[in-house]
């Protein structure tokens, strides 16, 4: 019957899983059948996607991207690797949904932030000793080369303005805000919704302390913006952001994001 | 007047600003839907709230 296996059209004569497995690769490789690893033998159906990875071999560039790919869900990766997402600041949230993104794989990312990694940001923000003093765009663009070598990674090492919202994330379908002060993440929600139409917006408010990470939620407050957080506990003297909950809301938004670029509008 | 769900009566027509200010909005750290329409901040200080308005006020706090 005609499969998919690692990526490439192929005829075998093969009716269960670990019989392709047998006949391309090793006993011990993993199975992965239509993006979730098996460890039961299964019986195939034509059309089946099948990849069979070797543990602890490191594979060819081309063959790297369908073993990703394979553990994606069918369907949902096409429609990621179209996505073009732009993330405003790479602190705790930024840097966090950076990653989250770019594990899904996402296919365009346009990181913003003017900032360079400092001692004070390793307490919740994904960066490493090594990066201390290297801009953020950097530093992730690095990571993200590591993670994911197939996405298309944009950067601007600049400080957002009323004056230049438009011209840096026109042409993305999703701006997410990431910023830390309240003030910057009003004025890029304001300017993003009032000049980008149709633009869809998930941004953040409410994460710092160690409050219970069941109030961080997100809700969709306006018809083109999601707020993820508990819109409450804001960061302060005596209340400082701390890894769990800035990871927590991270996810909310990545997710949010996840959802927005399957065509999935309610939260 | 709707307001985050809740239903407000007006006394008489207010100006934007003004309602914010009663009700200690800081314009600098908000986001206002009016009637399914963005309010840029630089009108904020121009439109006359009624009745028949439907208004979503978001608010920002830091931390990020």
């Amino acid at each position: 019957m005609e499969l998919l296996i690692n990526g490439k059209k192929m005829e075998l004569n093969c009716d269960t899983a670990f019989e392709v497995r047998d006949c391309i690769g090793k006993p011990q490789d993993i199975v992965i059948l239509n993006g979730f690893q098996i460890e039961e033998n299964c019986r195939l159906k034509e059309n089946d996607s099948i990849a069979v990875i070797g543990k602890g071999r490191l594979p060819k560039r081309e063959e790297l991207e369908s073993m990703m790919v394979a553990r994606h869900t069918p369907r949902v990766h096409e429609q990621l690797k179209k996505g073009k997402v732009a993330i405003a600041g790479l602190g705790g949230l930024g840097s966090n949904i950076a990653v989250m993104l770019a594990r899904i794989g996402v296919g365009q990312l346009l990181l913003v932030d003017f900032d360079v990694v400092e001692p004070s940001n390793l307490n919740r923000q994904n960066y490493y000793v090594s990066h201390l003093g290297m801009p953020k765009t950097e530093a992730l663009k690095i990571q993200i080369a590591e993670i994911n070598p197939f996405i298309k990674i944009d950067v601007r090492k600049k400080k957002v303005s009323e004056a230049n919202v438009k011209e840096i994330f026109s042409g993305y379908d999703i701006v997410c805000e990431a910023f830390d002060k309240a003030e910057m993440k009003s004025m890029l929600v304001n300017t993003a919704l009032a000049e980008l139409k149709g633009i869809k917006i998930v941004s953040a408010s409410g994460m710092a302390g160690y409050d219970s990470g069941n109030r961080i939620k997100t809700t969709r407050v306006m018809k083109n913006l999601y707020l993820c957080g508990d819109l409450e506990n804001s960061a302060e003297v005596g209340r400082g952001l701390m890894a769990p909950r800035v990871q927590i809301c991270a996810g909310h938004q990545a997710n949010m994001i996840l959802r927005l670029l399957l065509g999935i509008e309610e939260v | 007047m709707r307001v985050n769900g809740k239903e407000i009566t007006l006394s008489s027509n207010h100006k934007l600003l003004d309602f914010l200010e009663i009700n200690q909005y800081d314009p600098q750290k908000i986001a206002i839907e009016r009637n399914g329409e963005i309010v840029p901040k630089s009108a904020y200080h121009q439109v006359i709230l009624d009745n028949e308005d439907r208004l979503e006020i978001v608010s920002f706090v830091g931390g990020g």
